[in-house]
């Protein structure tokens, strides 16, 4: 088990998250919960900011609304050969944002702030783990 | 708590410095605030080197622009707060004299952006956010920064037009000042033109790397009033953060909580209002940032930023002259040295040393100073 997968490029390999990894390849996205405060966190942390809590992981259904997005047309140095590529902020219908990449199968024009959509956890070519923001299913 | 005054401020001209190194480009900027504060290198008690290490080749170069400077034996460290790097340096010299332990001390705000290879500056750029959760997706500062401009249109219906606004004003008055990386005014169209970098932001929406150096000299009251005609003095300081990851911040994502929080600090330490505030300098990294300082500072009601923009009422006359020296996005954002060279902007304001851009009667001034994604704010009141 390792996190070292996560992401298109990573930077951060060791972590008490690698669990996250794990979830992600069988499917599942996943938050933590502290079990004394019931706070719940996405991305997950290992520690509550309560202090004195003890987390345990709780699966998100992935079921979320768009914030904001760009369309990036200048992009780090790994990321030079993906230009354009979009990256939104969505809200978890459990309350949680996360910032993440638009699937390419939305067209530009599509997109716009307050539309459904649903994080799937996705594996790249090469073993690579993310998760991106895709319609619904169902949806055209 | 002892009083603080400015004795003395410095900068370079912001540019491309091919032709110099950090020690000597952070020299011109200290050489020109030694001698506006009419004193030596001696008489510093403690030197305070500003900058994002990260466009560093040397390693903690506190050391070797100490040595350079003359400022040996007396203490001196690096600051790093990102872009926000010398407005916390001003704030910590600040406590160095009004707690009593020094009299004399030199903030050294610098950056040489040019020092690295394109392909490091790259790589540089891909780790500006949180590492662990949304670099591995290809974030970048200008995408980050996007998210809040699409986020506000959608609220407030803030258009391109009032963002571009902004960046035609800031252009207009880098051709008034000699220290400015660009002299040439720019147009509307030439704004809404330009390559899409981070949709809606486009090149004239963003500001340009650049290298140079700006110096602050802070001094008790007791030495301020020996040395110095024209004291400025520090009246009111707020420093704060937020969180990194945009994903644990208020998800409307149309206002910079740390911006909030040390502007009230800022003003209740300064018993001043946004509305007696006669010139200000804000952090406009991109014109959207511009924009959402003037709600965040109280210049206007919050959504009315692009209004306040469109109407020009942050132009020499208007409401609240903002950026009059061509801010960030036309003087250049040597990121160490921002923070000090709004400092010297104001000052240069409150003595009616600001010549064609000088704002009547000025008494109060303040610069804002965000550091990276908005995770880092000083506010900094000036008062004359």
């Amino acid at each position: 088990m390792s996190f070292g997968k996560f992401g298109k490029i990573s930077y951060v390999s060791e972590t008490k998250l690698q669990e996250f990894e794990k979830r992600l390849e069988e499917g599942h996205i996943v938050g933590s919960k502290c079990k004394k405060c019931g706070q719940l966190y996405f991305p997950p942390r290992a520690d509550c900011k309560c202090m004195k809590g003890e987390m345990e992981w709780t699966e998100l259904s992935g079921n979320c609304q768009l914030r904001t997005f760009t369309t990036l047309h200048f992009a780090p140095a790994s990321f030079r050969y993906e230009v354009p590529y979009v990256l939104g902020v969505a809200q978890f219908e459990e309350g949680p944002t996360v910032l993440a990449p638009l699937s390419k199968e939305i067209k530009e024009d599509e997109i716009r702030i307050g539309m459904s959509l649903k994080l799937v956890p996705t594996e790249l070519i090469g073993g690579r783990m993310i998760y991106e923001l895709r319609k619904p299913e169902g949806q055209p | 708590m002892n009083k603080v005054a400015i004795i003395g401020v410095g900068q370079t001209k912001f540019g491309r410095r091919p032709d110099a190194s950090i020690r000597e480009i952070a020299f011109e900027g200290f050489q020109e605030a030694v001698e506006d504060a009419q004193i030596m290198p001696e008489d510093i008690q403690a030197s305070i080197v500003c900058s994002a290490t990260h466009y560093d080749k040397q390693r903690t170069p506190a050391g070797v622009i100490a040595e350079y400077l003359g400022l040996n034996p007396q203490p001196t460290f690096n600051v790093e707060a990102v872009c926000a790097a010398s407005g916390v340096g001003l704030r910590i010299g600040w406590s160095f004299i009004s707690s009593g332990l020094h009299d004399i001390v030199a903030v050294v705000g610098f950056q040489k952006m040019t020092e690295l290879s394109s392909a490091e500056v790259q790589e540089v750029m891909g780790r500006s956010g949180d590492v662990m959760w949304e670099s591995p997706f290809g974030t970048t500062m200008p995408g980050y920064f996007a998210l809040y401009a699409r986020s506000h249109m959608q609220r407030y219906g803030t258009t391109e037009d009032q963002m571009a606004k902004v960046a035609v004003k800031n252009h207009f008055y880098a051709t008034k000042n000699p220290k400015a990386m660009f002299g040439k005014e720019i147009s509307m169209e030439d704004v809404l033109g330009s390559r899409m970098i981070a949709s809606p932001l486009k090149r004239y929406d963003c500001c340009s790397n650049s290298d140079g150096a700006a110096c602050i000299i802070l001094a008790s009251e007791e030495v301020a009033r020996k040395v110095s005609d024209t004291p400025v003095w520090v009246s009111g300081l707020g420093l704060a953060s937020s969180p990194m990851t945009l994903t644990s911040r208020d998800p409307s994502l149309t206002s910079f909580d740390c911006t909030v929080e040390a502007a009230k600090e800022a003003y209740r330490m300064s018993g001043v209002e946004p509305k007696d505030v006669d010139v200000a300098e804000v952090h406009d990294c991109f014109t959207i940032t511009e924009i959402i300082n003037y709600e965040d500072l109280g210049f206007c009601d919050r959504g009315q930023g692009g209004k306040l923009a469109e109407e020009g009422q942050t132009y020499l006359g208007g409401k609240i002259p903002v950026n009059i020296d061509g801010g960030l996005l036309a003087k250049g954002h040597p990121v160490g040295a921002t923070g000090a060279s709004q400092i010297r902007t104001l000052v240069r304001q409150l003595r009616g040393q600001a010549g064609d851009t000088q704002v009547k009667d000025a008494k109060v001034g303040l610069a804002h100073n965000l550091g990276g994604i908005g995770m880092y704010c000083a506010v900094t009141i000036l008062k004359a």
